[in-house]
């Protein structure tokens, strides 16, 4: 292999190549972290919320007529939104996965003050919640209808029983080995709550929190002038049935139906700030990648066609094609190599900048060498073109005075 | 001779069309990148009343839970609980003082067809509006008899104004908000400060409130408040009462102190009233007491959101990567150009002759990647826009104003120059003999 004139003649013309190996650890120092940054944000958005978005629908109503009594408002419309052909189940509550406000409260072990307590969301319902939300009761037993009770929207009264998700459950009673079904837990500092069912996944309603899939159901109703309904249709009917039912329940001049969005559109909505991220970033990188190839593309076309009389020189002394074709071809490959090298480098250097200014996590190991492989094969890929130009050259260049 | 060497660069750059294409799209899109993250930076971090902004101060005292800070290490709760708050405002000891909450109100518009809506009110304090110098077109707020009397008085937002009254003066007239009718004391002009930086415990990019009433009335009316309400003792029964008298925070503070000896006052004051509050059994945790200025406390709760950080330094690296590229494709122009400047040289040209010769030529492309760079930023913000179109706000952070086309124009120049001198400088230091021997 002809390496060693090949990096003789990098040396002799130092300044393009030092540039090039430059950007290209440059760009390697972008794309890494860039990556990195889009595969923490797309595995946040893969999680499953627990509910069955795809046929779920949600409504804000908000009466404002002064001494309208509640909770006859609430049961009628619950009774219109369930008795309609095609809608499996509703309830009402106070908010939902996704949503990006609500409740949370913290459950203790132990009754008494100052104890730390779990974190959980907190979602008032009935005992048609999880049918609504078509999660998985895995363990225990739904409400029955008579344990579901009204309250003020100030009260502090808490009901004695609670559905929660799995993942509180586990958080709660980490060491537990059987079922968690019938303990007793603590909020408000003593007001006891016994688990009466465990449902396999159910989110709270801030996508970023830390706590994001502990949420806890309890058979608690609010009477406040503001409610939300949670309507769960057949598969295929929800697109038809959820302006049908927003006209239905806007007949009631006395309220207003506001926010009517499907569960896939609340997702949208919840994530948008981590879906435009992913957006820009792959922008990013693609821009990234298409200016540095096209880069080399350009030097390696100033690069051969200033030496056009050498190469047809060496044509001229026996080389053949594939000699010129592989000499520029290796020429790149130590470019890129040192290239990427030194990027290697530096996106470490600058995920641990970034990873301690901002709240990202550390990038995964394998990024890097993938990141290498891929720019060293646009590196060839983009010296390919000039190279074969290059191999094209004719030995009678070199008896012509350039 | 300058015209002509502007005619030799142009001649050149056409000689390669595409290269010279990516170099300019490459200093462009550097610009445009950089500059669009900049731009909404700078939005982010603005301060829409500089005027007064180190003489507003956020209050917070520290009732929080005797085993743990409402926040690490020792924050104190970022808003107030009903108690501090009114007890704060009435004890007047500033030269302002301002308390208030977010509620949701439904505004009944007059006539047959018109639909009811949900809008966001604020129920504050009369100082609200001298306090954070909020134009009037018409009247005035209500008077300070009205902070404490339950008399139904409302200032409109010009938009909410515009949508009941058709924009004419409404001092005077009833409006009717969930079932309840007040009389309109005044209407703001255009008024939309970028952060809202008086409500930074909600997002700080909404728009503000379109209708301001008396906390008084509102407290008294039992408005929902629809901020965050955080607790850290249980509230005891008594449904609204007990809430009020509760260890709940939701309410907001600030008060306008004109000096330093000032602050220290009223940082004494609040120390001498939580001191007093502790002899009722309130305030367990040591004196946390603070007051924070506009900017402290944008600081504070980190306006600029982290990802705009994000991607302004990913941006800034970009333009690097682009400017590399333009340098190391002029450099290797100049350098296949070799024999002609080394025969230029033999032939009597002086190095500065081909320095303002090459510079010419590498500025042209400097220029153009600099000014397309202008409409690539532009054509970024738009980007951005859409991307988020989904939420009413963003417009309001992707206007690029005077500051940031500056901005953009001298980045312009710095990264043509930048661009341009490496490969000049290398091109007149080609030595006139060595080339010409070849031949």
């Amino acid at each position: 292999m002809e390496l060693g004139p090949i990096w003789r003649a990098i040396l002799r013309n130092k300044g393009s190549y030092v540039l090039i190996a430059l950007q290209i650890a440059v760009t390697m120092a972008i794309m890494v972290n860039s990556i990195a940054i889009m595969q923490e944000r797309s595995s946040q958005m893969g999680r499953p919320s627990g509910v069955d978005e795809d046929n779920i629908f949600t409504l804000k109503s908000v009466s404002f007529v002064p001494d309208v009594d509640k909770r006859a408002l609430i049961d009628a419309d619950l009774d219109m939104l369930r008795s309609t052909p095609g809608v499996i189940d509703a309830f009402s509550s106070n908010s939902f996965p996704l949503r990006g406000g609500g409740w949370s409260m913290g459950l203790q072990l132990e009754p008494g003050t100052g104890i730390d307590g779990v974190g959980t969301a907190i979602y008032f319902s009935d005992e048609h919640a999880i049918d609504t939300f078509g999660t998985n009761l895995l363990e225990g037993e739904n409400f029955a209808s008579d344990e579901v009770t009204w309250n003020d929207e100030e009260s502090s009264q808490w009901p004695g029983t609670a559905i929660v998700s799995r993942a509180l459950a586990d958080a709660l009673f980490p060491d537990e080995e059987g079922s968690v079904v019938g303990k007793t837990v603590y909020i408000n500092d003593d007001n006891p709550v016994k688990i009466v069912g465990i449902v396999d996944r159910l989110q709270a309603p801030w996508d970023g929190w830390d706590n994001v899939e502990n949420s806890m159901l309890v058979p608690s109703r609010r009477d406040s002038d503001m409610v939300r309904y949670i309507v769960r249709t057949e598969p295929g009917y929800r697109e038809e049935l959820m302006p049908q039912l927003e006209e239905k329940l806007a007949e009631n001049k006395d309220r207003i139906i506001e926010q009517v969005r499907t569960m896939n559109e609340v997702r949208a909505r919840s994530y948008l700030g981590d879906a435009a991220m992913i957006k820009m970033l792959s922008f990013i990188v693609v821009l990234l990648a298409g200016i540095t190839g096209f880069g080399i593309v350009g030097l390696a076309s100033f690069s051969v066609s200033r030496r056009t009389r050498q190469i047809g020189v060496r044509r001229a002394l026996g080389a053949t094609r594939t000699a010129i074709l592989r000499y520029f071809m290796i020429e790149n490959f130590i470019i890129s190599g040192v290239g990427i090298i030194v990027g290697g480098i530096l996106a470490v250097a600058l995920n641990i900048v970034m990873v301690q200014a901002f709240s990202l996590t550390p990038l995964a190991w394998y990024v890097v060498p993938i990141a290498m492989i891929v720019l060293w094969l646009v590196g060839q890929a983009a010296v390919a073109g000039p190279a074969r130009r290059a191999s094209n050259i004719s030995p009678a260049i070199a008896t012509r005075s350039v | 001779m300058l015209r002509y060497y502007f005619k030799l660069g142009a001649l050149s750059i056409r000689a390669n069309p595409a290269l010279s294409a990516l170099m300019v799209a490459a200093i462009a899109i550097g610009i445009g990148a950089c500059m669009t993250m900049m731009t909404i930076r700078y939005i982010m971090s603005g301060n829409p009343i500089s005027e007064k902004s180190d003489q507003l101060f956020y209050v917070q005292v520290d009732n929080w839970d005797p085993s743990e800070p409402y926040d690490e290490p020792n924050e104190p709760p970022v808003q107030l609980t009903y108690l501090d708050a009114t007890a704060l405002h009435g004890a007047a000891k500033a030269s302002r003082q301002v308390i208030s909450f977010m509620s949701m109100r439904v505004v009944e518009p007059h006539g047959e067809d018109a639909k009811p809506s949900q809008i966001e009110a604020r129920a504050t304090t009369t100082d609200f509006f001298s306090m954070f110098n909020v134009p009037f077109a018409f009247g005035s707020g209500w008077d300070k008899s009205s902070d404490d009397t339950n008399d139904r008085v409302v200032v409109l937002g010009q938009a909410m104004n515009q949508q009941l009254f058709g924009g004419e003066d409404s001092v005077g007239e009833m409006i009717t908000l969930n079932g309840e009718s007040y009389r309109v004391s005044g209407v703001l002009d255009y008024w939309s400060p970028v952060p809202l930086f008086y409500d930074l415990n909600n997002n700080p990019y909404n728009e503000p409130a379109q209708i301001f009433l008396p906390f008084s009335v509102a407290i008294a009316g039992e408005h929902d408040r629809s901020g965050n309400t955080s607790c850290w003792k249980p509230i005891g029964d008594g449904g609204r009462a007990a809430l009020l008298a509760s260890e709940c925070i939701s309410y907001q503070m600030w008060v306008e102190l004109h000096s330093d000896a000032e602050k220290q006052d009223y940082l004494q004051f609040l120390d001498d009233y939580v001191t007093e509050q502790k002899t009722l059994g309130r305030f367990p945790r040591p004196l946390n007491n603070r007051l924070n200025d506009v900017e402290e406390w944008m600081e504070y709760n980190e306006v600029v959101d982290e990802d705009v950080g994000v991607l302004f330094g990913l941006a800034i690296l970009f333009l690097l990567v682009c400017l590399l590229n333009t340098i190391g494709l002029l450099l290797a122009k100049v350098l296949r150009r070799a024999k002609d400047t080394s025969l230029r040289r033999a032939l009597g040209a002086s190095k500065s002759a081909l320095f303002t010769q090459y510079f010419v030529e590498a500025s042209l492309i400097g220029v153009g990647g600099g000014l397309l760079g202008i409409f690539m930023t532009w054509l970024g913000l738009r980007g951005i826009e859409n991307l988020f179109n989904e939420f009413d706000f963003i417009d309001k952070l992707v206007r690029m104003d005077w500051v940031m086309m500056l901005a953009a124009v001298a980045l312009a120049i710095v990264s043509a120059l930048a661009a341009a001198l490496y490969p000049t400088w290398r091109a007149c230091n080609v030595t006139p003999a060595t080339q010409l021997r070849i031949q």
